[in-house]
């Protein structure tokens, strides 16, 4: 017998064994966590964004029906050190301290004061307005050049700068040198707006405290549970040992829950102090407050090319607004992004350099793409520029630019190695889907006809950096951790398989795909997979989830370690059978003896075999499992071509998406449904950029955008449908092929949009619109182009 | 305090609340009823969407009280044996949720647009669940989860057909 013809799990669009718990209601979101003598944390937060704390007295709120304890700043910081910065970029960054609470001065609006804890959510509440603090009001700090001025009032005065840190790069070529023989050079200022990642389930924390063992269990709606268990025992002292973190059911994170929250060190201190478990849930206009936002750069982008449209060199420099505090990453996210800039295109020099810069204002960090969103926002808006002042097609002008498919592997001037891609095919797919032809002629006859609602196009050729791990790399750019990621797979004596991962999942996917991996190297079915996450104890080792690393790295390791299983168990099967390991086939979870089909064994019945530890070759330890951790030697590198067609009504400004468009190349596919929606999302979340989403401070440095009602998170209603198609050319840094596709559709929308939104007011002298993209901005532009 | 009856998924209840207690925290923390989550404080995300009395509401804008003498149904009774409705079904087969935090709003708001109209069109779905959102998955796919479900019920009978049947199986 050989096993029986299957279809391949990998590359099958399977509805996720996920959604059986979400449809119904059976979640666990960590609010949802109950347990005998929870008492309720309320955070008081600084009114302010910039003041000296000169008195808080916390005793009227003890008073207060239900009230148990009431905190200060000054009465939680023993036992309580700074909240990490895991990366500091340069020698010199100015690493200000950052206490979990505010002790002495509060450095923006939402900086914690006081923490009341009380026996159910509304007293807590209640609690929180008795409490009397004193504030001595400082200068707010907001604009990023006014900030670096000698004069400047300083947002952390002991450190006598607001300058965070200064990173250059420069490669080939000096950009003097290259401006010197160029034909056109042209300079252009773009802003990245502050975004507030507003991930569905609101952050939330559950400290339970086991006062025999001194031990603690920590379940947080986290990205991390692997890295906040590190840090929360440097942060608290409590050893790692006795600290488990468990992320639940997770809703959402893309970057914001990807980080070490000041709410988690208190929730631990609270807990140890009053050795009962205490819960802590943001309402979401405080997380607006304290949970970190994403992007705010100013970026001036200068670029030097032939008049054929050759380029010659990009200088990019980048002013980031860290925001008050220096959070897990956030020195790094424009690194990141450094490496970018020069996205798919081949020229002579680069030059970069960003400064970091603290402003009281909400920290930001990783925010979905994380530095690649700038990056290619800056190149591709200005590689539409170029081909407006040379005359030349945006299309065009990419292709004259962009690496050819017969030059990969290719080494970027920024030092990337791309192993793989196929600009040439994606763009010839995105162009023909689009019905590109069609669309610049209908733009002719409206912008000749003179309509008031114009047609823009807009395309944004992207490439990114996914498959976050190898860890010299991180080494070299001053990443505190490695990049690996570890997976382990356990047979169990039934047959069934365990899978456990160290990634940690909030909403990719992660337990369909990997067992469709697992299930196919095993030759077991789908639904016999069971995948174990998120939990220090039952899954011990990892790195987590974020910048689109869990199936380039995890499911990578869950790969591996799955062909060490089928190994052992083949030569368990040798064994039994009698033959030699060669001689064995292994087809849909069956070995059999090559020529003699009739003698096989299942891998379940070698799985029992295993166990039982009856008749096992010598030196073969009972049980099949194995362990892998991977760290792959490269990045991967998904690109593609997004094209959007928008109608812009130059009297009302008011623009819609007419069509969008998007050919993809993530590699290898596990699951083609999946892949789809995570573009989806991504769309939704770039598009927002472009067209909507913004965090506004006022001059006082209070957040205008303050709540869900004032910050425009796009409905169904505001959003088109999309049509999504794919090339694939495998990745090399893996064995799978894959290079991942959480923050594809995020990075390439927002250009995308933007380009078309520019592109249908050009004739009417319209050269930059600046995001988002609102009808005001749009109708200014057109009046002042009109002037 | 005030002394409020309702019966939520089919279950009778009566409880002693604060006149200000909100729907969701009750159904949340009184009822143990986690199905329904909280996703803002402003009525705008529309997670912790339930029906009452026939009408879809947002659970955090309406008050405990407001609810006495009422039928809440929440995501957590739609299921009955085990077996899915169609919208829960559709849902899951055509990718329409991710993180699925926004789930059960959305199920409930689409499962009131089908009551109310039963052939929608792409559009109709997308203005009626504009007070629903979702960071996961750009809408088309609960767009798509909506129409099909709205074509299968079309073929086998009305959105509450699907109750009778299993309680008649009961």
């Amino acid at each position: 017998m050989t096993g029986q013809a299957v279809e391949p799990e990998v590359g099958r669009a399977r509805a996720r064994k996920e959604d059986a718990w979400l449809i119904t209601g059976q979640t666990t979101w960590t609010d949802n966590i109950q347990m005998a003598g929870l008492l309720h944390l309320a955070v008081l937060r600084s009114p302010m964004a910039h003041a000296r704390v000169t008195r808080v007295d916390v005793t009227p709120a003890l008073r207060c029906p239900g009230v148990v304890a009431a905190f200060s700043g000054a009465d939680l910081a023993e036992g309580l050190g700074s909240l990490p910065c895991a990366w500091p970029v340069t020698e010199d960054i100015v690493l200000p301290d950052h206490p979990p609470i505010a002790v002495d001065e509060v450095r923006h609006a939402g900086d914690p004061v006081a923490v009341v804890a009380a026996r159910d959510r509304y007293a807590a509440a209640d609690a929180l307005e008795a409490i009397e603090v004193d504030y001595d009001p400082l200068p707010p700090v907001l604009d990023l050049e006014a900030a670096l001025a000698p004069d400047a009032p300083l947002v952390h005065a002991d450190k006598g700068t607001n300058r965070c840190y200064t990173w250059p790069l420069a490669t080939g070529e000096s950009f003097e040198a290259v401006r010197a023989r160029a034909d056109v050079v042209l300079r252009r200022r773009y802003h990245q707006q502050r975004l507030i990642p507003n991930a569905m389930e609101p952050r939330a924390v559950v400290v339970t405290p086991l006062a025999a063992s001194g031990e603690y269990t920590v379940y947080s709606a986290t990205q991390i549970p692997h890295i906040l268990r590190i840090m929360l025992s440097v942060v608290t002292g409590i050893p790692e040992q006795k600290l488990r973190v468990i992320a639940p059911d997770v809703g959402g994170g893309f970057g914001s829950k990807l980080q070490v929250y000041g709410e988690e060190a208190l929730a631990l201190a609270i807990a140890r102090r009053l050795g009962r478990p205490v819960k802590w849930t943001e309402s979401r206009s405080e997380g607006y407050l304290a949970t970190h936002h994403g992007r705010g750069m100013i970026q001036d982008v200068e670029v030097a090319a032939t008049s054929e449209g050759r380029l010659l060199g990009l200088k990019v420099g980048l002013l980031a607004d860290m925001g008050a505090y220096l959070m897990l990453v956030t020195p790094g996210i424009p690194i990141l992004g450094a490496f970018m800039y020069p996205a798919i295109y081949k020229m002579d020099a680069y030059e970069f350099s960003c400064t970091g810069v603290f402003t009281t204002k909400t920290p930001t960090d990783a925010y979905r793409g994380a530095g690649r969103p700038e990056a290619t926002y800056a190149i591709e808006r200005v590689m539409d520029e170029l081909a407006a002042e040379l005359g030349l097609d945006p299309v065009e002008l990419r292709r004259r630019n962009w690496i050819r498919h017969d030059e990969f592997p290719y080494t970027t001037i920024a030092g990337l190695t791309y192993d793989s891609g196929d600009y040439e095919a994606a763009t010839a797919k995105a162009l023909e889907l689009f019905g590109y032809d069609a669309l610049r002629a209908e733009q002719r006859e409206r912008n000749e006809r003179g309509d008031p609602v114009r047609l823009g196009i807009g395309v944004s050729t992207y490439t990114e950096m996914c498959g976050l791990a190898p860890s010299r790399v991180l080494r070299d750019l001053r990443y505190s951790a490695g990049g690996w990621e570890a997976a382990s797979i356990r047979m169990l004596p039934t047959g069934k398989v365990e899978v456990v991962t160290g990634t940690s999942p909030h909403g990719q996917g992660h337990e369909t795909c990997w067992s469709q991996i697992a299930a196919d190297v095993l030759g077991v079915p789908f639904e016999d997979v069971e995948v174990v996450h998120g939990d220090t104890r039952t899954a011990p080792q990892g790195m987590d989830t974020y910048g689109s690393r869990s199936l380039a790295v995890g499911g990578e390791a869950v790969h591996r370690a799955a062909t060490t299983v089928v190994a052992k168990a083949r030569k368990v099967a040798a064994h039994l059978l009698e033959a030699s390991e060669q001689d064995l086939e292994f087809s849909g979870g069956v070995f059999s003896v090559k020529g003699s089909p009739e003698a096989h064994k299942t891998i379940q019945e070698i799985a029992f075999e295993a166990f039982t530890h009856h008749d096992l070759p010598d030196g073969v330890e009972p049980g099949i499992n194995a362990e892998h951790v991977v760290d792959p030697e490269n990045f991967s590198y998904p690109h593609g071509t997004h094209l959007c067609a928008v109608e812009v009504d130059t009297e009302t400004g008011r623009t819609r998406i007419r069509r969008y468009v998007c050919v993809d190349d993530v590699g290898r596919v596990v699951n083609p449904m999946i892949v789809e929606g995570q573009v989806h999302g991504g769309l939704a979340q770039g598009i927002a950029q472009a067209l909507y989403e913004e965090a506004v401070y006022d001059d006082e440095g209070n957040l205008v955008s303050g709540t869900m009602a004032d910050y425009l998170v796009p409905s169904a209603a505001d959003l088109p449908d999309f049509v999504t198609d794919r090339t694939e050319t495998p990745a090399t840094s893996n064995a799978l092929g894959v290079k991942g596709v959480g923050e594809a559709g995020t990075i390439a929308s927002t250009p995308a949009v933007v380009n078309a939104v520019v592109d249908a007011l050009r004739p009417l002298g319209v050269h930059d619109v600046r995001m988002p993209c609102t009808p005001e901005r749009v109708w200014r532009a057109v009046k002042e182009a009109s002037g | 305090m005030t002394r409020i009856k309702v019966n939520v998924d089919g279950t009778a209840y009566e409880d002693d609340v604060e006149p200000r207690l909100l729907l969701a925290h009750y159904l949340r923390d009184r009822l143990g009823l986690t199905g329904t989550p909280i996703g803002c404080d402003t009525s705008t995300c529309g997670a912790c969407t339930v029906d009452l009395d026939g009408q879809s509401v947002k659970s955090c804008a309406v008050l405990a009280v407001q609810a006495d003498g009422g039928a809440v149904t929440t995501v957590q009774g739609l299921a009955r044996n085990g077996a899915w409705t169609a919208l829960q079904r559709a849902f899951h087969e055509r990718h329409g949720l991710q993180c699925g935090y926004c789930t059960p709003g959305m199920i409930m708001a689409a499962r009131d647009l089908l009551r109310e109209n039963p052939h929608p069109t792409a559009d109709e779905v997308r203005q009626a669940l504009e007070g629903n959102l979702c960071r996961c998955t750009g809408y088309q796919n609960i767009v798509r989860a909506v129409l099909a479900a709205a074509e299968e019920e079309d073929t086998s009978a009305r959105p509450e057909a699907h109750q009778v049947t299993e309680e008649a199986t009961a």
